[in-house]
């Protein structure tokens, strides 16, 4: 098969001492990127640019390097997630909703590797995808004009509600939050800047990043202070970790859980722009509406550790589709891997697999090797991993912060941006006393303009009609996916909850 | 008027001959360091690069040139740092073209207005193109142009920049050449970036796209989209031979995104004339010749006082043309 002898070469690529040795380095220092809160895949690439142009890598070996590091911080985001409650990237803030829960039940280390698995499994799943579909990608992604888009993300929003809180008008009010702040900067339909108030710093908008880090991470200093004023023993901090491989009853009853959001993580990491957030927040919510009858999810379900967990990293290889098929990224960190081809000189896009297979190929099997090096890593050695994250919270805090700071100042070199971090983290602060969840606000901030330009170039094109927004079949299928996601769990939460509150008061009762 | 202004004044531009300034008296830059006023990847981040990459290679300078991606503001924040923090700096040049011209001039850059810099050269043109899918009915440009004389809501044109940008200001120069007197009738769907209007042009969600060569490049490789026009004054040379011109086809209408370099305002003349001439050689080398046609740049050679005046005379008049169209008052 073409194919399979295609991989053949890109494995007689991949397997030199040089390219080997590159990615085991890149996993490694990927996952620690990964665990590390505020350091996420982009910048954890992005970080590692100038390495790989100062080695005088040539394209493949660069590119082996910087997705190993990619691959690598998808794996680490959850280390974090589940130990600390923050997530070490921002695609992993969905499985803190399960992950910090186990952690807290003592389950730490079964959650880890189950976890690790599941990213196994959603990256090893996509890397096929990437092959069979890379060519076949650009009828996929005609298929989505302004419209659709528009219908995706309102799908995404419709079906946050019941995702991260048990009040969804807690949860649709952060989400319009959000969307508030993504109004921020200057309109690209009009040039015309909004809420900037004169400050060009202002005018391309909110950095996520920055927003992510500061709502996440910095908050997460400011309750450290507040809670642990003069006591900073830290008594829930010493997490044990537990044994460090699943029960193999528990590998089985996630197994199809991981497949699903492996295929769902993995569409939705290939729709441009939607990238590997999407994919992990998609991916629990669906678990969520098909598997959770009895309303364990977010308490420390294993499922619902999986479930995102196989949804990022299927979204972080589906990422990558778009980026070499069509030179369009799916994600902020394939736009910076894109960066680094056209500085190498390489124009990824329809022709990239014709004029250079040896890149593609060599690209794909390095990210086979990697994965299996990570699966390595991530199983028997996480113990690593998490004694970087297991120091006390007095010496964590202080690098948390740290680390916020340099990292955020290292991406923009912008004083600026630390003045946003630091009003984020006050915001986030505040939101957590109101118990207002967090994550649709970030969804919100990430996914506001893109949707708001798409409901805006639809309406353009069809000339201020807005019957174009259900104008194709494909529309439809969404919206309709779309509001029976916001109605049902209005009608079958209600229901869920007025059980648990019976079956609590019987608890009480028989306490 | 001003779009006939705007027109002429490309063609000047054009036919703008190298200057060659008289050597410096050694200028060597301590630490090099270029601003790229965008994240990896985009135009300004590929000039910073290539070039520092090909002054060292030149011996031209002796350390790496250190690129900082500086994003913010369509490059105002950029802009603002050198103005505000580096403005003695002699070791510092920034990466700028056609739309750091429009944004100052359209005053997007709040409270900074082009004198504040020292301009030093340009490195190539990218011209504009407007394309439409293999599959369209529409095989000339006066026929697209008809149609949107005809019926402006039935033609809907992309472009990977803001309304009031490049990409919308190059159509609307075309549909202006073409007698089309209310331009603002025509109708342009701003994306994010050159890559999302061609997906969308494929899509059959708008009609037409308009661009820079380079962006289009490798989707007529592919053979996914049809150039029907390309808005330089002749046929380009090499693969790009194909591409009917604008003008060829009666639409006297030309468009060069230029790029190029500005440096602090603060800039000793040394330092200035010693940058101005280190580009001047890169530019005559045979590397670079191949660099520009790999990446679809065709030949634009302004320096030093040349390129101050040519850049001042685009910012005069896309504020003219902004005007028309009611982006500025």
């Amino acid at each position: 098969m073409d194919i399979l002898s295609s991989l053949a070469d890109g494995f007689g690529v991949a397997l030199t001492f040089q390219n080997l040795g590159l990615a085991l380095l890149g996993c490694f220092l990927g996952t620690i990127m990964g665990a590390l809160p505020g350091l996420g895949p982009s910048n954890g690439v992005a970080i590692l640019i100038p390495l790989a142009f100062t080695l005088g890598l040539g394209p493949t070996p660069s590119l082996i390097l910087l997705t190993s590091v990619y691959y690598g911080a998808m794996y680490g985001g959850r280390i974090s997630s589940i130990l600390l409650n923050i997530p070490g990237d921002e695609p992993a803030m969905m499985t803190c909703l399960d992950g910090h829960p186990m952690a807290k039940k003592g389950l730490a280390g079964e959650a880890l590797s189950l976890s690790g698995i599941a990213s196994f499994v959603g990256a090893f799943i996509a890397t096929w995808g990437l092959i069979l579909l890379a060519p076949q990608l650009v009828k996929i992604a005609l298929l989505f004009g302004p419209a659709e888009y528009f219908a995706l993300f309102a799908l995404a929003f419709m079906t946050l509600g019941g995702v991260s809180s048990t009040n969804q008008a807690k949860s649709a009010f952060a989400a319009m939050l959000g969307l508030g702040l993504a109004m921020i900067g200057v309109d690209t339909q009009t040039g015309v800047p909004r809420f900037t108030f004169g400050e060009v710093h202002l005018y391309d908008g909110l950095d996520f990043l920055v927003a992510i880090v500061g709502l996440f991470a910095l908050s997460e200093v400011f309750i450290f202070l507040e809670e642990r004023h003069g006591n900073s023993d830290a008594k829930g901090k010493s997490l044990i970790i537990g044994r460090l491989t699943p029960p193999w009853a528990m590998v089985k009853a996630c197994t199809p859980t991981m497949l699903r959001t492996s295929v769902l993580g993995f569409v939705a990491g290939v729709l441009p722009g939607a990238g590997a957030s999407l994919g992990s927040f998609i991916s629990y919510s669906m678990e969520k509406r098909l598997v959770d009858k009895a309303g364990t999810f977010g308490t420390g379900d294993p499922r619902g550790v999986a479930a995102p967990e196989a949804g990022n990293n299927a979204a972080a290889g589906g990422a990558l589709v778009p980026m070499l098929a069509l030179g369009v990224p799916g994600s902020g960190t394939t736009a910076v891997l894109l960066a680094v081809l056209l500085s190498l000189n390489i124009t990824p896009g329809p022709l990239l697999f014709a004029n250079n297979p040896d890149v593609v190929w060599g690209l794909i099997a390095a990210l086979f090797i990697a994965n299996f090096m990570l699966l390595a890593m991530n199983i028997p050695m996480v113990g690593l991993f998490t004694r970087v994250l297991m120091v006390p919270p007095k010496v964590l805090m202080p690098i948390v912060a740290m680390v916020s700071f340099v990292g955020i100042y290292g991406i923009s070199g912008s004083t600026f941006d630390l003045y946003v971090m630091v009003a984020f983290g006050v915001a986030g602060w505040l939101l957590r006393k109101l118990d207002i969840p967090l994550v649709p606000v970030i969804l919100g901030t990430l996914l506001g303009n893109a949707m708001e330009n798409n409901l805006r170039r639809a309406i353009t094109i069809d000339d201020g009609n807005w019957w174009t927004l259900i104008d194709s079949p494909l529309a439809i299928g969404l919206w309709a996916v779309a509001i029976v996601g916001f109605v049902l769990p209005l009608i079958v939460g209600a229901r869920i909850k007025a059980r648990m509150r019976r079956r609590d008061e019987e608890g009480a009762i028989a306490d | 008027m001003t779009l006939a202004n705007l027109r002429l004044s490309a063609a000047a531009l054009l036919i703008g001959a190298a200057v060659a300034l008289p050597a410096s008296a050694d200028f060597a830059p301590q630490n090099p360091e270029c601003i790229a006023p965008a994240n990896p990847g985009g135009g300004w981040d590929f000039t910073c690069r290539q070039v520092g990459k090909e002054l060292q290679d030149l011996g031209l300078i002796s350390k790496t040139m250190q690129v900082v991606n500086l994003a913010g503001g369509g490059g105002g924040v950029a802009f603002a740092e050198v103005v505000n923090k580096r403005n003695d700096s002699d070791d510092l040049i920034v990466a700028a073209s056609s739309s750091t011209a429009t944004r100052l001039a359209q005053g997007a850059y709040p409270g900074n207005t082009l004198e504040q810099v020292r301009w030093l050269a340009s490195i190539g043109a990218d011209y504009g193109v407007i394309a439409v899918s293999k599959d369209s009915e529409i095989e000339t440009l006066p026929q697209l142009l008809d149609m949107i004389a005809e019926d402006p809501r039935s033609v809907s044109v992309a472009g990977g920049s803001a309304v009031g940008g490049w990409d919308h200001l190059k159509v609307l120069i075309a549909a202006n050449a073409h007698g089309i007197e209310d331009v603002r009738q025509v109708k342009y769907v701003a994306f994010d970036g050159g890559g999302e209007a061609v997906t969308q042009l494929l899509a059959g969600s708008v009609q037409a796209f308009t661009g820079d060569l380079s962006e289009a490049k490798g989707f007529v490789d592919s053979g996914d989209i049809r150039v029907i026009a390309v808005l330089a004054p002749e046929r380009l040379d090499g693969e790009f031979a194909d591409f009917p011109t604008a003008r060829e086809q009666g639409v006297d209408a030309l468009g060069a995104n230029w790029r190029g370099f500005y440096g602090p305002g603060g800039m000793s003349d040394e330092a200035y004339d010693g940058w101005v001439d280190m580009i001047n050689t890169l530019y005559a080398s045979e590397e670079w010749k191949a660099i520009m046609e790999t990446n679809g740049l065709a030949p634009l050679d302004l320096s030093g006082d040349e390129f101050q005046a040519f850049v001042a005379d685009s910012v005069a008049q896309i504020q003219s043309i902004s005007r028309e169209i009611g982006i500025i008052k």
